[in-house]
């Protein structure tokens, strides 16, 4: 008789990596399937091809590494595929995906050690370098088709992208200004496949939330502050600023929020650094939005504030039991 | 009144053994009585390999002030004074009887104060020469924990009947057969450390315990706190801060914050020492788990093999693939069944294989779980991340040593790190960068 002098506790949780993993994924799939109705077979062929692109080139640098091949199985290669996917146009050259998979795997995670060591999200990276690298494939969109599948596209704007073009061109924010939420709710514009479908997508961050896979903390601070500053903007002039219920619902504001910036390993680990990365990534945002060169500013805020990830969790570490408070050192 | 401890985890409670009645076993041939069953110093033995001694007979006194005496748990002869096996895994000194079947028993008559007649000072002693310790876990010696300096005054005692460890049962059984006992011995503990108030904690998972002693005869000052089922509530910091909402002060004890915590058995034997004069020879223990034969709550005699209390509740379903002295949370896997049963010992599970889920150690994911979970407000990922990396230099920054292991943090993680084994590392590395 030989047993286990593994070291207490004896029971674990049955929360493991892949439970936190899948079940992100499965919260992506209303979007992902909203994407797929507009954008038809070119949306699942973005997706496919991410995703297996991840897969294998996680695999082939598992291989140099001399490792395992179990990280393969621990769903993150495949949610950085879908996540990156969600981040691009639905008819941009396969070849571009399969840079992005390279960039978001390799310089994006592998190189600090794979999982748990990367300091900037994966997906975020590859959209980033794609976007400096390839910014016409990467900003025209093609006009949604509700449940069309031909292969063929029109390229139009996205909702913030026109909203830019006519504040540059006619000094006000157009269309925007009174547009019907409608369309952006249940994804009827252009866009990436996960910029569409606000509803779709906040109905999976319910359902983390729900799961318990991530907290209120990051998603309600960032869609509060954007929401918060762009409404201040509006009221000062609904001429120059979009109303903030657009603002709420364009862009890549809900993949952003309940997706990309709750990353665990990229945010802060307390639930007040987590607000505070939260509004950080909401005031980034509205300025890039707003103020900045592009129109939407939801990755480069969240990719920002990855980088303030270790000195937001410095100065918020909990008071240790026992000790002092700060008002009772004070005194 | 009832606060809330910060932090904590819910692993399910497990307690199949609830309606296990506290049964007695057939004795065992030979009794390996361990010179260190609590904190401190071990006890120095006071009979000689051939002596006859009795039962109840001091067989060794403590070695130090943080040290307990040792009694014969029935008569018979002295075999050998020899390392034998031990919870921890090594080879502990001890004393071993062969009973001799006769069960004679030392007259103590002048030991016990059945009428309580003599002072508080006297009891303490009669705590002290009775070998009582901690029966929750850490079996500290009572007797230090009832002697706290003129400075510190205690307003409260606090009857520890929380038992939040999944599995275990034997506090639960004995709040439900024994309540006068362990309320006789908290009245003992008010009067020895003058407390007017007094608390009997359980967690709401024991209604009828509570029910039992709510209605059984309370001392004056005396009320019965139900307490959300959290772990780990029973450990006595996070236990004070759910009952008064008082933090311990880093590096103190409960009697800085003006309570002692007693657990119910400790109670219930300080009882019978004080009022018949019987010295700790036996406790109760929960043998549970899904392997053994005969899970339930046993009346054990100290130095009783596990093996024997395995055999004689009839054995095992099969081979064991995980024995847990202890709990599941805070017990230590032991590799066979050859030690005794100490004055520390709770329970002992088995495991079967394939019955605890299989851990596959990965890199910290920074999920955050363990920090929200830690009843020390801790960064357990952190501390686990620089014991890896071996950046020790760093963990006194990071509070290593408020650490109470109480493995809250491993619970959780989905990277299945082994948090506990880690900070244990850390502490003793920081141990041997102070030493030099
Ligand atoms: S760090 Fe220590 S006190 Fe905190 S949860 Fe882990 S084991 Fe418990
Ligand atoms: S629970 Fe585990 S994975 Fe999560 S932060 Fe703590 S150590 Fe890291």
């Amino acid at each position: 008789m030989s047993t286990v002098l593994a070291p207490s506790p004896h029971v674990r949780s049955s929360v493991t990596i892949e439970t936190a993993m899948y079940g992100v994924i499965i919260a992506l799939l209303p979007g992902a399937l909203v994407g797929a109705c507009f954008f038809g077979l070119n949306a699942l062929k973005v997706m496919t091809i991410s995703i297996i692109a991840c897969l294998l080139f996680e695999a082939m640098v598992l291989k140099i590494r001399g490792m395992d091949m179990s990280p393969l199985k621990d769903g993150s290669a495949v949610l950085t595929g879908l996540l990156l996917a969600m981040n691009l146009p639905s008819n941009i050259p396969w070849w571009m995906v399969v840079m992005g998979a390279v960039v978001a795997i390799g310089i994006g995670k592998q190189v600090y050690g794979g999982l748990g060591y990367n300091p900037f999200n994966p997906a975020l990276v590859a959209r980033v370098f794609l976007l400096i690298s390839f910014p016409v494939a990467m900003t025209s969109w093609p006009v949604p088709k509700p449940l069309s599948f031909s292969l063929d596209t029109i390229t139009g704007a996205t909702p913030l992208g026109a909203m830019k073009t006519s504040l540059m061109m006619e000094g006000n924010v157009g269309a925007a200004a009174n547009m019907s939420l409608v369309d952006p709710l249940i994804g009827n514009m252009g866009g990436s496949l996960g910029e569409i479908g606000a509803l779709a997508l906040a109905l999976g961050g319910i359902y983390l939330l729900v799961r318990k896979i991530i907290t209120w903390h990051i998603p309600v601070s960032f869609l509060a502050t954007v929401f918060g500053m762009t409404g201040i903007y509006w009221l000062i002039n609904p001429e120059l600023y979009a109303p903030p219920t657009f603002h709420l619902v364009t862009g890549g504001l809900m993949l952003g929020a309940f997706f990309m910036a709750t990353d665990y390993v990229t945010s802060p680990v307390t639930g007040k650094g987590m607000v505070i990365f939260g509004v950080g990534c909401g005031v980034l945002t509205v300025f890039i939005r707003l103020f900045g060169g592009y129109p939407e500013g939801v990755s480069f805020a969240i990719l920002l504030m990855n980088a303030a990830t270790p000195i937001i969790d410095r100065y918020t570490r909990p008071r240790v039991f026992g000790y002092p408070t700060r008002k009772e050192a004070r005194a | 009144m009832a606060n809330r401890f910060r932090g904590g985890v819910h692993p399910d409670d497990s307690k199949h053994t609830s309606k296990q009645a506290i049964s007695g076993l057939q004795p065992a041939e030979r009794l390996i009585l361990s010179l260190s069953q609590h904190i401190g110093a071990p006890s120095r033995p006071e009979v000689s390999v051939g002596d006859r001694v009795l039962k109840y007979q001091p067989i060794a006194s403590p070695g130090g002030f943080v040290s307990m005496a040792l009694h014969a748990p029935t008569s018979g002869t002295v075999k050998a004074i020899e390392p034998a096996p031990h919870p921890s895994g090594r080879l502990v000194t001890a004393i071993i009887i062969e009973p001799d079947g006769l069960d004679e028993a030392l007259d103590r008559t002048d030991k016990a104060d059945p009428g309580l007649a003599r002072s508080p000072e006297n009891w303490k002693e009669t705590i002290r020469d009775s070998g009582i310790v901690g029966m929750g876990g850490a079996a500290f010696p009572t007797h230090v924990k009832l002697s706290p300096p003129e400075d510190k005054p205690i307003d409260m005692i606090v009857a520890n009947g929380v038992e939040c460890e999944p599995y275990l049962t034997a506090d639960h059984r004995l709040m439900l057969e024994s309540p006068d006992e362990i309320l006789g011995g908290l009245f003992l503990a008010m009067k020895i450390v003058g407390a007017k108030k007094a608390v009997v904690a359980i967690e709401a998972n024991k209604p009828d315990a509570a029910e039992v002693m709510r209605k059984a005869d309370l001392p004056e000052g005396v009320t019965v706190e139900v307490l959300p089922v959290m772990y780990p509530q029973g450990a006595e910091k996070q236990l004070i801060q759910a009952l008064t909402g008082r933090e311990v002060p880093t590096g103190g004890l409960p009697m800085d914050v003006g309570v002692v915590v007693q657990n119910v058995g400790t109670l219930a034997t300080m009882n019978q020492a004080i009022k018949e004069g019987r010295p700790m020879v036996e406790r109760v223990m929960t043998l549970g788990g899904p392997l053994p034969n005969g899970p339930g709550n046993y009346m054990v005699s100290i130095g009783t093999s596990l093996s024997h209390v395995v055999e004689q509740t009839g054995g095992l379903k099969g081979p064991a693939a995980r024995l847990i002295n202890g709990g599941p949370m805070m017990g230590q896997a032991l590799a066979g069944l050859e030690s005794p049963v100490t004055k520390g010992t709770s329970g002992l599970l088995a495991f079967g294989p394939g019955e605890l889920r299989t851990l596959r150690q990965r890199a910290c994911i920074r999920c955050g779980s363990c920090i929200s979970v830690c009843p020390a407000s801790l960064l357990p990922h952190t501390l686990g991340s620089m014991v890896e990396f071996r950046l020790f230099n760093q963990l006194r920054e990071f509070n290593i040593t408020d650490c109470i292991e109480c493995g809250s943090c491993a619970f959780v993680c989905p990277a299945d790190r082994n948090m506990v084994q880690f900070i244990r590392q850390g502490k003793a590395e920081l141990l041997a960068l102070a030493g030099k």
